[in-house]
């Protein structure tokens, strides 16, 4: 077989792209165009991207668990998260024992316009106070906005997905999450 | 040969410039042309001073740092976790395969070995961000020249690889996903078949670029014998990756000083070129995306079973030392340079990025060239801001 | 030929100005819609613009607007007038060539005898535009892009020119009209069912016509003028908002009328098979035929822009002179012995 020009091999590669994204049914349907579906591209405010459930999108707080410890900020390479606490007693877990000390977390803030979304603070996290979920809209006109406090941290808790079994092979025991 | 031909090159180069200041002096009409920092072709902020006579260029001089971010000093004041995260957005395409040489030189100083398993899902991510890297390029280099469709392609077959990296790391640019001793998490369930599905759509990828690009007559007549580097110059200027492998030179990392990776376990072929020219630049990283895409799909058949974290303590100090650790990454040689004094962070970084010294080699190779080459050669080079300035 | 309307002078003259109007950036708007909106984007598997009206149809008079309302900047080394004045000057070359573009047996603005010959002429003043553009412009790309425009559209005016010579001696005759005429009473082998159309005669100059169209008309194997990633858009580097469009316009204002061109001479224009050629209804039909095939020349034309990476100007100068010119040529000597012979 001669060897085809370079020139209109090109021109078929992009003519069958043409084709493909215009005409992506099969059988007898191909005739109807449809680049809705032929299309790889999503159209953003209309439908949206699901991004996968261990994307990085924003961190929630589940506020229960969380003892004001300060690893996740002292471990945050750009510190832009911010922890106040007090101690409190509380009343013993058993009859009769002594009155424990608990910390009272006053306040937990993370600064997305600083956050560099490494997850290190959702690692080194102890106690599972932290988890990461996939939801991205969040974007506020002023960037003090994007200063996210304790209840709004926490409102992200329901999003957060479950964690994904792994691949065979592995000896990683799939954690909870706390609801 | 190579010593005293760089020094005549030198001398060459600068007398050349002291004709273009007299030229200036005398008006006789040589022009300054500023190629960046804000120009697409330097997809970034390098800036080339070029004079000009007429179409054709005197002297080339990249200047750079428009975009030094200080990540050698930042390094200094993290812990070594930290670090990765500012290492991650060196060569912001390849991400994953910058953590690994410097996860691996800490591991080093430590003298921890990170179990098989993680080796392996390691290797994986590191052929896959070097796909994802190439990918770009392939696409990118089309556009350099004026090809407008490659690029779209390359985004939305690059859009694939992410997502497959994303799915196991939770980052699509930035994956942060090494950690010394291992890694951090295990990969998913379905995601071995997810990825060996994209890597077959790669490959058709690669063939798409290969019949619209690499068999163009025209996208041959402007890379051809444009830029030619010969290997020893390529080796004096220290050009590493496949812009040495376009020169001739059979020299990979993963080959030749393998860190521990898994790529003794599956059988690949390096990819040379004789030519030295910007088509054989963009030949040798097509096939290497190929090379890639079956080294990926062999490591993913034989991924041992076991841990994926050595035992490290909890807050890492690494013993006081010093660990040079390279790897061939998407871009060409990169390595780190570790000072440790044994405290939470490193004393001092260096890092060797592949980028700084392929571009090194401008002034060189552009002389007497034409503008619209200037940005042939500058897209076959192929660097990446971040990489050149960190 | 017959008269349609009779109307006095001033009459005709200004309904014919007002469709001129009306049409050239008509034209240009079903090219970028059609084309550089949807048919690229296709070929690049996205959806192109679709949130404008139906099927983003509104985009581009979205984008007008939007140009309408920036700020009319100079450069503070500019040669004001002349910076001004040279996107008037490609649009005007624009606007002249339609002068001479038939649709239909007297649907034509004026019916030149050498009509060729204007449309050749006209269509290169454009170039003086854009080196005015460069120069005026004070910026080191622009006068390189303008530098590049000039030497391009000289190389490839001749073989323009030379292609179409081929047409004309088969025509006998240089009225655009005239050539449509010709091809529809021309005979295949004594077979006059459909006309003669040249692109079967003459499909060296056809092709010929074609390439070097796509240099006059800076399209991408020979965009070196514009090259956005060399020089940044070359000659309109510094032009915003109004002024850029009307650059714009022009550009596919031109490319609409080169695929004209093109069909008239090669495609048999709007004469469609079983008219007659001065039948009245074809004053209705022929410029939805001319559109027609001006819509499949211009895919052809785009098609390749979408594709092929740029030459460098040193070779695009050796395909001119060495390659083009010469074929064109032999294709005139061809034409003329087969013209004595036959």
């Amino acid at each position: 077989m001669p060897q085809l020009p370079g020139l209109i091999k090109g021109l078929g590669v992009t003519a069958k792209t043409a084709g493909r994204t215009l005409f992506p049914k099969r059988g007898w349907k191909t005739l109807i165009p449809a680049p809705q579906i032929g299309a790889v591209t999503v159209q953003y405010p209309h439908e949206k991207e699901a991004p996968p459930e261990r994307a990085r999108g924003v961190i929630a707080l589940h506020e229960e668990n969380c003892t004001a410890c300060m690893l996740c900020s002292r471990s945050c390479p750009d510190w832009c998260i911010y922890i106040e606490g007090h101690k409190v007693k509380a009343p013993p877990r058993r009859e009769g024992g002594k009155p424990r000390t608990v910390n009272m977390l006053d306040r937990f803030d993370i600064d997305y316009a600083l956050c560099m979304y490494c997850g290190i603070c959702v690692d080194v996290c102890p106690f599972d106070a932290l988890f990461w979920t996939p939801e991205y809209e969040y974007s506020e006109p002023r960037i003090a906005d994007l200063l996210h406090d304790k209840d709004r941290l926490g409102e992200w808790m329901e999003t957060v997905p479950d964690f994904l079994d792994y691949e065979a092979g592995s000896e990683q025991k799939v954690r909870k999450v706390p609801r | 040969m190579t010593a005293t031909s760089d020094r005549e090159q030198m001398a060459y180069v600068s007398s050349q410039a002291a004709d273009a200041r007299v030229n200036v002096e005398l008006d006789t009409g040589d022009m300054t042309l500023n190629i960046g920092p804000q120009h697409p072709a330097t997809h970034g902020t390098l800036r080339l001073a070029c004079r000009l006579d007429g179409e054709q260029v005197v002297v080339a001089e990249p200047i750079m740092g428009y975009m030094h971010r200080g990540y050698e000093k930042l390094c200094e004041v993290r812990t070594y976790p930290q670090c990765t995260t500012l290492i991650n957005r060196i060569d912001w395409l390849g991400s994953f395969a910058n953590e690994v040489p410097f996860i691996l030189a800490a591991e080093r100083l430590m003298e921890v070995e990170a179990p098989p398993r993680a080796q392996w899902i390691r290797t994986i991510l590191f052929e896959l961000s070097r796909v994802a890297n190439l990918a770009l390029f392939l696409g990118d280099m089309g556009v350099q020249i004026g090809a407008l469709t490659p690029v779209f392609f390359a985004f939305r077959d690059r859009e694939r690889v992410l997502n497959q990296i994303e799915e196991v790391t939770g980052g699509r640019f930035h994956p942060n996903f090494d950690r010394i001793g291992g890694l951090k998490d295990d990969i998913p369930k379905g995601w071995v078949e997810e990825t060996r599905s994209v890597m077959v759509k790669m490959r058709t990828f690669c063939d798409e670029m290969e019949d619209l690009l690499v068999g163009n007559e025209i996208f041959q007549a402007r890379c051809r014998g444009v830029g030619v580097i010969p290997p020893e110059v390529a080796l004096g200027y220290g050009l590493s990756g496949a812009n040495l492998r376009a020169s001739g030179v059979d020299w990979d990392l993963r080959r030749d000083a393998n860190p521990g990776l898994a790529w003794d376990q599956v059988d690949w072929r390096v990819w040379t070129h004789p030519d030295g020219d910007s088509f054989a630049r963009y030949w040798v990283r097509l096939q290497e995306t190929r090379e890639a895409t079956h080294i990926v799909d062999q490591l993913l058949d034989g991924i041992p079973s076991g841990p994926i974290m050595a035992k490290v303590p909890r807050i890492i100090k690494v013993p006081a030392g010093e660990a040079y650790l390279s790897t061939e990454n998407p871009l060409g040689e990169m390595g780190y340079y570790i000072v440790s004094k044994g405290d939470l962070g490193p004393f001092r970084v260096k890092i060797r990025t592949p980028s700084f010294n392929n571009i090194s080699i401008v002034p060189w190779v552009m002389k007497g060239v034409y503008v619209p080459d200037v940005i042939t050669i500058l897209g076959s080079l192929y660097f990446i801001l971040g990489d050149i300035d960190r | 030929m017959t008269t349609l309307l009779a109307l006095p002078y001033w009459q005709e003259t200004g309904i014919k100005l007002g469709l001129a109007l009306v049409v050239i950036p008509t034209t240009s708007l079903i090219l970028v819609y059609l084309f550089l909106f949807k048919m690229m984007a296709f070929m690049q598997s996205r959806l192109g613009p679709n949130d404008t009206g139906p099927y983003g149809t509104l985009q581009l008079i979205a984008e007008a607007i939007k140009f309408l309302q920036k700020e009319d900047i100079h450069p503070a080394q500019a040669d004001r007038r002349v910076f001004r004045m040279a996107p008037v000057v490609v649009l005007a070359s624009t606007f002249l060539l339609y002068v001479v573009l038939p649709a239909g047996p007297d649907a034509v603005v004026e019916d030149l005898d050498t009509g060729v010959f204007y449309a050749m002429a006209v269509s290169s003043l454009s170039v003086l535009g854009i080196l005015m553009a460069g120069w005026a412009s004070a910026n080191k790309y622009a006068l390189l892009g303008g530098l590049r425009a000039a030497g391009q559209l000289i190389a490839y005016e001749l073989p323009l020119i030379l292609a179409v010579m081929g047409v004309v001696i088969q025509a006998e005759t240089l009225n655009l009209q005239g050539i449509v005429e010709a091809q529809a009473t021309g005979e295949i082998f004594g077979f006059g069912g459909i006309g003669n159309p040249f692109i079967l005669t003459q499909f060296l100059a056809f092709l010929i016509f074609m390439i070097a169209a796509q240099a006059e008309l800076t399209q991408t194997p020979f965009d070196m003028p514009v090259a956005e990633t060399e020089l940044v858009g070359g000659f309109h580097v510094e032009y915003t908002g109004f002024r850029f469009l009307l650059f714009f316009m022009a550009e596919f204002g031109t490319a609409f009328a080169f695929s004209a061109l093109a069909s008239v001479m090669f495609l048999g224009g709007w004469w469609i098979p079983g008219f007659d050629v001065d039948d009245n209804i074809l004053n209705v039909l022929g410029p939805g035929v001319m559109l027609a095939k001006i819509l499949l020349v211009a895919f052809f034309i785009f098609w390749v822009r979408f594709t092929y990476p740029r030459l460098r100007e040193d070779q695009l100068q050796k395909f001119a002179w060495k390659v083009l010119i010469p074929l064109a040529l032999a294709n005139i000597v061809l034409t003329g012995i087969f013209k004595v012979v036959f």
